[in-house]
């Protein structure tokens, strides 16, 4: 079969893959998508749910730059809450439960009026022109040229499927493993490694015992994704809430050695948190009940995913503990939980547009770089996608450092450090955590996704207006001052201390409010409350941000001392074997990605420097 | 804008002259406020050097002033040549580091300034190798090798518990929907109390200075009747002058402490590295291994018919060995009943730590000390903060993260992945 030449193509069509085609085709370079089964598109493999801390920083970062997963969410979602609503703005995440078969419809909706073609097929070859990549080999053996490929193979490299002992391969249950492609990738050298991950059994909803249990409800006023409009919003449900007991445990305590994960069934690296119930029970032996969130996987759906009970148990052992828990005494079990392993590739082989470094033409996102999460598999695909459509215009790649979003700090860990267990996201990963916030993420990303042309119109549209409302505000409010007895007269306490201060200062205190700053500054009633409220939150961690102003400054400086990828690390006299071995393998870029590497010391921070004046001097 | 920074240019120990220098925006009015004036650019001058806080005199020094871009930085430059005894240097950079504008260096620092300006040439680039090769070893051990077993074990404890504070603090907020407690509060406040007063502690009653060791330390190490100990009282029965002899907080690790060549070097005689099979004397030689390793510098003392050293201790790069009981002189080794090659052994080790200058223990001690002021400066504002009734514990966790990151040098490097360990091991957390 005689296909079309491509500039990008995305092979799968997950988070990443559907995230990386979208934003490639935004920027109006042609791009293919090919996946196994079109009706799979935007599924979501494992827990029904978008957002959370950390994570729904990201949703909102791939939001700004006009990517799809805040938008489908938004219409997908079935209950909405934003977590640690009663603590600082900072760490505030916004997350939903979504309806599984609503978010695939309006996932695939987003291609529709696009361009970009989908070829319902497997890959099993890449196609290699000398050094370059130049396209794919589809499993009836024809031919896609492109000039560049983003693969985005999520678990399906290698995957094999286990369920107590038994066990097939599969990159998901029902979706076959691409094996072929395994190899392929190993034959270009990267190194690979493997990893596991669990999933819960699913339950029917019908066979639940739901009046015995708690409930956890919505929101009263859902906070959702997008910083644009995204219609209305579906209906909220609640979701239930149940405890394992003593007898679930010792069900699986008996059982444990039927279990794939300790059995010894399974290679690969489990993460230390998401823990299955095996874990759990084992490492908090003395914990008599473990929680567990019903989450009903859709509006119109009877299956439900119980939310803390991954496990890969043998599909008996499965049904005997469930049935031990309160309110699933009578539960059946539509799909049993399973543990997955697979393949992925040491993402220290990308650099900072995840493209490979050996390889150029192609990059890597996704869970095949160690990630686990679906928020961290767009926002990889997102900017694996751009840059690849970037490279193909010849146009500045488009990266994101850690002071600038989470998308950042998450690139930056894994291309520099690689991984040690699958990588989610924390908010702790963030060193600039109170800068990164989910609020501002528009501020923060929007106008340099407009400059790389992976923003709509819409968007740019709605962010001019944003931002124009923004500085005006912001104007006023930073250039009027009031001295303290003013301050005091308006009713915000202040120490009389001569000192007069702006009324964005004033903002900072939890004590000030609106009435306040409306007495000392009358124009400011005329601002739009969502733009008081930005400035408000800004104002509160600016001292904060300002402390880390010099760090930041140091991290932009070192960024730009760049370092030659192919610089032979173990000629240079005086770095420690272990520092060889850890910058041969990352390969950073510059100054800056070279100190984030374990063990790093000044000293040999010094000699890198040196040797690469030394190195220019040669060349002059 | 960069920070103005000093150290010591020279090597530190007994000699007649020594250079502290002073670079960056500031280092001029830093300069004049402790000279009184500074001369015009490479013009030198003699200056009383006093304390500014209470105009006691330092030293007499010789001042040169260099401006920007005409400096060994590129940045302007203050040089305070001045007399080259250990207690000058040290109270030269007390007062130094108690003036507002200006800090401590950190480990190559300078030498980055430098390279950054472009001021270093060719042929100094190469040098560089040669400082680092010991250097990037050094500082890796300097924690563990400047304190004495009582501070190393303190900063240990200060360590695991701000570990868990910050731990405590990160679960709370990264893991606000699973069970974790919520109410941490408490733990935390108690956690960084205590480590608050016995910071305190030793920095009110310079017990840090006590603790914190000046000088080298030299293992010396090998097989049992190799003849270690009589090395050892040799060498104190040399022309040096016996400082102090401590026994070791074990019976294992003898203390002996000498004056080689103007530093303050602390011989440790690991009698029983290799002598037990007990249990608890296991546990002494493990000890006692750390400390060898931990010292700056190794002697390997092979007996008659060894080839190779066969401890346990890692041999390091720029260690020695040297055959013992060598009494006919046939192998270039000691005796210590002859006394042959042990002038030449002592004239060997105060070479060697003299090229160790930058790792001193001085600076290490100040570092330290600095450290220990920031870092309980940050805790403060911490616990300020919790005691409002209306606290952010986003805002408490960062006053946290700076209070870990400033005792970096103290504790060790507290990273993202041992909070996360902290966090994981201690709770129930993944759904």
């Amino acid at each position: 079969m005689k296909h079309n030449a491509f500039d990008v193509i995305v092979v799968g069509g997950g988070h990443a893959g559907c995230e990386a085609a979208l934003a490639a085709s935004r920027t109006g370079v042609r791009v293919a998508l090919v996946t196994h089964r079109r009706d799979r598109i935007g599924e979501m493999s494992c827990n029904p749910a978008i957002g959370g801390l950390g994570k729904g920083h990201l949703v909102r970062e791939i939001d700004a730059l006009d990517g799809a997963m805040g938008r489908v969410a938004d219409r997908s979602g079935i209950q909405f809450r934003m977590l640690n609503r009663r603590k600082g703005p900072a760490v505030q995440g916004p997350r939903t439960q979504a309806d599984r078969v609503l978010y695939r419809h309006h996932m695939q909706s987003e291609f529709t009026n696009t361009d970009v073609a989908i070829i319902e097929a497997g890959v099993d070859d890449l196609i290699m022109d000398s050094n370059r990549l130049c396209g794919v080999v589809l499993s009836d053996k024809s031919e896609v040229l492109s000039k560049t490929v983003v693969l985005t193979a999520g678990t399906f490299l290698r995957g094999i499927i286990h369920i107590g002992d038994v066990k097939q391969e599969g990159g998901r249950v029902g979706d076959p493993a691409a094996k072929l492609l395994a190899s392929r990738i190993e034959d270009l050298g990267l190194p690979l490694g493997r990893l596991k991950t669990g999933t819960p059994p699913r339950l029917a909803s019908s066979s639940i015992n739901w009046e015995i249990l708690e409930k956890q409800a919505a929101d009263e006023d859902p906070i959702r994704f997008s910083f644009l409009d995204s219609g209305p919003l579906s209906r909220q449900i609640s979701c239930g809430i149940t405890h394992t007991n003593e007898k679930t445990h010792d069900i699986i305590r008996t059982n444990l050695s039927k279990s794939a994960m300790y059995g010894g069934h399974i290679d690969g690296v489990g993460p230390r948190y998401c823990p299955s119930i095996e874990d759990k029970v084992v490492r908090f032996a003395d914990k008599s009940s473990h929680q567990i969130f019903l989450e009903p996987e859709g509006l119109t759906s009877d299956i439900v995913y119980p939310n803390g009970i991954s496990t890969s148990l043998p599909q008996d052992v499965q049904e005997q503990y469930v049935r031990s828990i309160k309110g699933l005494e009578a539960v059946e079990i539509t799909q049993p939980g399973y543990a997955i392993e697979y393949d992925y590739v040491d993402p220290r082989a990308l650099d900072h547009r995840l493209s490979v470094i050996n390889c150029p033409g192609l990059y890597l996102a996704g869970q095949i770089n160690g990630t686990t999460g679906y928020e961290e598999a767009a926002a990889q695909g997102l900017i694996a996608g751009l840059n690849a459509a970037l490279e193909v215009n010849e146009s500045t790649p488009f990266v994101l450092d850690r002071s600038q979003a989470y998308i950042g700090v998450m690139i930056d860990d894994l291309v520099t450090r690689g991984v040690a267990e699958p990588y989610r996201m924390f908010t702790s990963r963030a060193e600039y955590r109170l800068a990164l916030r989910a609020d501002n993420a528009d501020q923060r990303l929007t106008q340099l996704g407009i400059s790389s042309g992976c923003v709509g119109e819409i968007r740019r549209n709605e962010f001019a207006l944003k931002a124009d409302d923004l500085s005006r505000a912001n104007s006023l409010l930073r250039t009027h001052f009031a001295t303290p007895d003013k301050a005091i007269s308006a009713g915000i306490k202040v120490n009389r201390d001569g000192q007069r201060r702006s009324v964005f200062e004033l903002m900072a205190r939890t004590e000030t409010l609106p009435e306040h700053i409306f007495a000392l500054c009358p124009d400011a009633e005329k601002i739009k409350p969502s733009i008081m409220q930005q400035i408000s939150t800004d104002a509160l961690y600016a001292s904060y941000i300002e402390r880390q102003a010099r760090d930041i400054e140091t991290l932009k400086k070192d960024a730009q001392i760049l370092l030659p990828l192919d610089l032979d690390y173990r000629q240079i006299a005086g770095l420690s074997n272990e520092l060889k071995t850890k910058l041969g393998a990352t390969r950073p870029s510059s100054v800056a990605q070279a100190s984030r590497i374990d063990g790093m010391t000044p000293a040999a921070l010094n000699l890198l420097i040196a040797n690469t004046r030394k190195l220019h001097r040669k060349l002059a | 804008m960069l920070d103005t920074i000093f150290a010591p240019a020279t090597a530190l120990g007994r000699a007649g002259v020594g250079i502290v220098r002073i670079s960056g925006p500031q280092a001029h009015e830093v300069g004049a406020r402790i000279c009184g004036s500074l001369p015009d650019a490479r013009i030198s001058a003699v200056r009383w050097i006093r304390d500014p806080r209470d105009g006691s005199k330092v030293d007499q020094a010789l001042v040169l002033k260099f401006d920007e871009n005409a400096s060994f930085t590129g940045e302007p430059v203050v040089e305070l040549h001045h007399h080259g005894s250990p207690a000058v240097v040290s109270q030269l950079i007390e007062v130094l580091n108690q003036q507002s504008g200006v800090r401590l260096a950190e480990p190559g620092e300078f030498t980055r300034r430098s390279l950054d300006n472009g001021c270093l040439d060719l042929s100094q680039v190469e040098g560089l190798a040669d400082l680092i090769d010991s250097d990037t070893d050094s500082q890796r051990r300097q924690a563990l090798r400047v304190m004495d077993g009582e501070l190393s074990r303190l900063v240990a404890s200060w360590r695991a518990d701000l570990l868990r504070s910050i731990a405590l603090t990160e679960a709370t907020i990264d893991f606000a929907d699973e069970d974790v407690p919520v109410d941490v509060l408490p733990e935390v406040r108690a956690l960084l109390s205590q480590v608050q007063n016995e910071m305190r502690h030793q920095l009110n009653g310079a017990k840090a200075a006590g603790h914190i060791r000046t000088g080298f330390e030299v293992a010396i190490i090998g097989r049992p009747n190799v003849g270690k100990s009589s090395l050892i009282n040799k060498l104190s029965r040399r022309d040096v002058a016996l400082i102090s002899e401590i026994a070791g907080t074990t019976r294992d690790v003898i203390e002996v402490r000498l004056d080689v060549s103007g530093q303050l070097v602390t011989f440790l005689d690991t009698a029983g590295l290799r002598e037990t099979s007990d249990v608890i004397e296991g546990l002494g030689i493990d000890l006692a291994r750390k400390r060898a390793q931990a010292a700056d510098l190794r002697l390997f003392l092979l007996e008659p018919g060894q080839s190779e050293p066969d401890d346990s201790v890692q041999r390091m790069s720029h260690d020695l060995v040297i055959h013992g009981k060598d009494d006919q002189g046939l192998l270039g080794g000691i005796s210590s009943r002859t006394g042959a090659g042990i002038d030449g052994l002592l004239e060997t080790v105060g070479r060697k730590l003299g090229d160790l200058a930058d790792g001193s223990s001085l600076l290490i001690r100040e570092r330290h000390l600095t450290a220990m002021r920031s870092g309980v400066g940050y805790i403060d504002i911490a616990m300020a903060s919790m005691a409002h009734d209306s606290f952010a514990i986003e805002i408490i966790a960062e006053d946290i993260r700076s209070a870990i990151v400033s005792l970096d040098k103290l504790v060790g490097h507290v990273g993202v992945e041992d909070v996360l360990g902290e966090i994981f091991s201690s709770f129930c957390i993944g759904k």
